[in-house]
């Protein structure tokens, strides 16, 4: 953003003589674009999470609204907005009707540091991988207040679960974060993403054996962090009505609805920044790219694109996957998820001395290894689905089983 | 072991307390037989059938409570997963005050199972863990399932009964 | 009683939670009563009667053949055994023989009850636990199942197809090669099936172990059916009394044999029904193969007047033993008709087997026995 800011002031004259001005309203204008921009990118996720949904279920899902229902979540929304905004009697009003901002903020505030471009950033923070840590925090509190205040059982146990949850994994996402955080040697998304190249074998993810690891391990988290399944415990359904926002109806309802979803992107976005070379284009180095502003947008769309990607998996996974107990939740995250990225942080400083003592062709050589390990992985999985919809006529019977 | 023999069995073992069993019909050979027991003999005749190895009719399929309006007959439908069979063992209640011992010892699932009677037929069953109603409201006046019963006009002031509603056309 | 578990649970620092009688798990309306720490329930009493209609009570004032309408509604999921179990119970009060053709019949709609019933039961486990599209996949099988079934007898749900004396409707023409096709398609879908939630891991981490039931608590609480034969009591009224054409076929009783984890265990019975609907293709292609021709009803009179007399007609319902007690006083209706039910003693046992539970287990519980509550409270 200040890269840009002085780009704008050797160009615009008002800039020159109101700096102080000419800033304010630039970070208003990013803002409301960005905001802007995401409810655009909430809303028809909600749409495409329904139409895969409905795929998987051999249905048909939301086709009625706009071409294939692509405009469902603006109908959505404006049903919504419509409701009334109903407040139980014996509710906390006050702290129901203030809970949902926590959530909606703390989502939204980590779009300040997550990059789309050299440019295209809200603030590079210098400890931007902190500062988002510390922002998806305020959704726990967003998530206990709703359950506290809306005086319901299933609401209370639902925002206890999530507490324990979220920040339990909270720590396991640190320490997988941490871990491609050590080779990058910054807290800054874009020093981070600086330091990786475009090409796939030149991501963070395959960069060493333990990001490599850490890439599932902070995939796995952060779907916990997000509420998604198979981690949805504090909305479980079929346990707790509909958990924390039993109560709710309406627009604020609508937020916390928002709020989940963009944090999808959320999700995908951080890990595109952080392990999969974020915005940078294959082939073009960073000077080339920060100076012409088609390739930054070019950079976004990859950026988005891998993103999205992501988004897609958490939505396939939904749809797939059951849900597991709370005590196995937790269990899951203590005994295995932070020993384990413990493990993996140390084995990262490790790499750390070795690479630095080893001839870099090795290094790379592993990187390559890793990249056609993942690639086998994704051949893998996609071979699987394949066969699960085409080959199930002469597939095996599971006869251990029987 | 034949129905016969059972009840000859039983009657060696009870002695007087089993009462008249059900005659086999040539023209219907699978009705339910039932054989009749006094009423406070119960639980000990229904010991002895669980657990004798050669009844052991382990499964209690169900109490069937029956108004007829001189006495309240209760069905024990018991099953024997060993011998495959069926039988019933009946006994008769006084009508004004049903009283009878409870098999819950005996049978868990009969805990539910008098519960309904007690609830639909108003029979009391002693030493029964959780006497409450079942199925009706806690609160409801009657047994429904007694033949002379009468539904209150209303309950909590919402009626019952309603007009039929095809009544004016 | 309520007022005394509250003043129970206030003085242990116990928290009253209660679900339903509006709960999505609670399949239907019936109320759980939790009186938990938190997560951890001590217990969980069932209080039913939400659904009750007195069923009972109406079938004295009908005639007999009139009643049959009224037993679809004692299971909506399996009309067919509830039609089955009464018209079993009247026929033998009767004393008639029902044709050849009629019992085989019989045995085809109730097979493919059992299928579609079934596929509620495990799908909408799968639910519970939070899968929701095996579930959807289980429906759209038996939307076919349904399609078959409306084909014969003009209703999707409540079928009031087996009558007294025989069944309503013969086969029209077609309807043996449309299910026959059914049949074909539905064996690789239930792999399929098996390969989406069955064998996942973990819905076996939720399942196995969890709401373990032994033989003996099984047979005192009068479980029946899958649920009986997940804690591995080896009993099916199909094999062990039989009735209707099933001395005629070959089929296996599926039991529970701990297979990821204790006898009797929540993840037990889901096998059970699984490998239960694969036996029942078994049987209906034995029955399609060998079906005779002849009458599809009996000779009956015209009234109905059975003699004086006790008749009970159980059926292995896909709930498990479906019986009617009926009793005759000699008139053109019946005195008492008694129904037992399977979701009936499945619910008595919750209380039991709920100790110690957690919330999310007691959802796995509640989906495990396959209740439905109109059974319970007919």
């Amino acid at each position: 953003m200040g890269d840009f800011f002085e780009y704008l002031k050797s160009q615009w004259s008002f800039a020159q003589e109101h700096p102080a001005l000419a800033f304010f309203l630039l970070v208003v204008g990013y803002g409301i674009v960005m905001i802007g921009f995401f409810s655009a990118f909430a809303g028809p996720v909600t749409w495409v999470e329904r139409r895969v949904a409905g795929r998987m279920q051999c249905r048909i899902g939301p086709n009625r609204v706009g071409p294939h229902g692509f405009l469902q979540w603006l109908a959505d929304g404006l049903k919504n907005f419509l409701k009334e905004d109903l407040i139980p009697n014996a509710a906390d009003k006050i702290l129901f009707r203030i809970a949902v901002y926590p959530v909606f903020a703390g989502v939204f505030l980590t779009f300040v540091v997550l990059p789309l471009g050299p440019w295209i950033v809200g603030a590079d923070l210098s400890v931007g991988v902190v500062y988002l840590l510390a922002v998806t925090a305020l959704v726990v509190t967003g998530i206990i207040m709703s359950g506290w205040a809306s005086n319901s059982k299933w609401s209370l146990l639902g925002g206890i679960r999530s507490a324990a949850q979220m920040v339990s994994y909270e720590v396991a996402a640190g320490m997988a974060l941490l871990t491609a955080i050590i080779p990058a040697g910054s807290l800054s998304f874009q020093d981070i993403i600086e330091h990786q190249g475009g090409w796939p074998w030149q991501w963070l993810v395959v960069y060493s054996p333990a990001t490599f690891l850490a890439f599932f391990v902070y995939f796995t988290a952060s779907l916990a962090e997000g509420n998604r399944t198979p981690f949805d415990l504090p909305e479980a359904e079929s346990e707790l009505v509909a958990g924390y926002n039993t109560e709710y109806s309406g627009m604020r309802f609508l937020f916390f609805a928002f709020a989940e979803w963009a944090n999808l992107y959320v999700i995908g976005a951080v890990i595109t920044a952080v392990f999969l070379g974020g915005w940078r284009i294959p082939g073009v180095d960073i000077a080339t790219q920060t100076n012409n502003i088609w390739l930054q947008f070019a950079g976004a769309a990859i950026f988005l694109t891998k993103a999205s990607v992501l988004v897609f998996v958490t939505i396939w996974l939904r749809w797939t996957l059951p849900r597991l107990r709370v005590d196995q939740l937790m269990l899951m995250c203590w005994k295995y998820f932070v020993p384990f990225g413990i493990g993996l942080v140390v084995l990262s400083l490790f790499w750390q001395v070795l690479a630095a003592a080893v001839p870099t062709w090795v290094t790379s050589a592993i990187s390559v290894l890793l990249t056609l390990a993942g690639a086998a992985l994704v051949a893998g999985m996609f071979w699987r689905a394949w066969y699960n919809i085409r080959a199930g006529k002469d597939a095996p019977v599971y006869t251990w089983l029987i | 072991m034949h129905f016969d023999e059972i009840v000859a069995r039983l009657r060696e073992r009870f002695g007087d307390l089993v009462g008249e069993a059900d005659e086999p019909d040539p023209a219907r050979p699978s009705l339910l037989p039932g054989v009749f027991v006094r009423a406070d003999s119960v639980t000990d005749v229904c010991r002895f059938l669980h657990d004798e190895p050669a009844m052991a009719f382990e499964h209690l399929s169900c109490i069937t409570g029956t108004d007829f309006k001189d006495s309240i007959h209760l069905a024990y439908v018991m099953t024997s997963y060993v011998h495959r069979q069926v039988i019933a063992l009946k006994v008769k209640l006084d009508r004004d005050d049903p009283s009878i011992r409870t098999v819950e010892e005996i049978w868990a699932t009969a805990n539910w199972n008098e519960r309904e009677i007690y609830d639909l037929l108003g029979v009391y069953f002693e030493g029964h863990s959780d006497l409450r109603r079942l199925l009706m409201p806690d609160d409801w006046v009657g047994h429904p399932l007694r033949k002379d019963y009468q539904e209150q006009p209303d309950y909590h002031e919402i009626p019952t009964t309603r007009e039929n509603p095809l009544g004016k056309y | 009683m309520e007022n005394a578990l509250n003043k129970q649970a206030v003085s242990d620092d116990l928290m009253i939670l209660n679900m339903g009688p509006q709960h999505p798990s609670t399949h239907g309306v019936i109320r759980f009563v939790i009186t938990g720490d938190g997560e951890v329930m001590q217990r969980a009493v069932p209080h039913v009667g939400y659904l009750h209609r007195g069923i009972e009570k109406l079938a004295e004032g009908l005639p007999y053949p009139s009643f049959v309408p009224f037993t679809d509604r004692v299971d909506y999921l399996a009309a067919m055994f509830a039609n089955h179990g009464y018209a079993m119970a009247v026929e033998r009060l009767l004393g008639i023989e029902v044709p050849r053709r009629a019992e085989y019949l019989r045995v085809i709609v109730s097979e493919l009850n059992r299928i579609a019933s079934h596929l509620i039961g495990v799908g909408a486990m799968a639910m519970d636990i939070g899968a929701f599209t095996p579930f959807l996949h289980g429906i759209r099988e038996r939307e076919k199942l349904n399609d078959i079934i409306e084909e014969l007898c003009g209703a999707r749900l409540t079928y009031n197809y087996i009558r007294v004396g025989g069944v309503s409707f013969d086969f029209p023409q077609g309807l043996d090669a449309k299910i026959r096709a059914f049949l074909d398609t539905f064996e690789p879908l239930m792999e399929e099936f098996d390969r989406l939630i069955t064998v996942n891991e973990i819905l076996v981490k939720r399942c196995a172990n969890v709401a373990v039931i032994d033989a003996e608590t099984a047979k005192s609480y009068g479980l029946v059916g899958p649920n009986l034969r997940g804690s591995g009591v080896d009993w099916d009224l199909r094999r062990d009394l039989p009735y209707s054409a099933y001395p005629d076929f070959e089929f296996n009783v599926c039991l529970g044999r701990g297979f990821r984890g204790t006898l009797g265990d929540a993840y037990d019975r889901f096998i059970v029904r699984v490998q239960e609907m694969q036996e029942s293709v078994k049987i209906i292609r034995q029955a399609l193969d060998g079906l005779p021709e002849g009458e599809i009803k009996g000779k009956l009179p015209r009234k109905l007047k059975p003699a004086k007399g006790e008749a009970y007609g159980a059926v292995e319902s896909a709930r498990g033993e479906l019986g009617y007690h009926v009793i005759s006083d000699g008139t053109d209706k019946p005195y008492r008709v008694k129904i037992r039910a399977g979701s009936f003693n499945a619910t008595s046992i919750v209380e039991h087997a709920s100790r110690g539970l957690m919330i999310a287990d007691l959802v796995v519980l509640i989906a495990s026995l396959d209740v439905i509550a109109p059974e319970i409270d007919r």
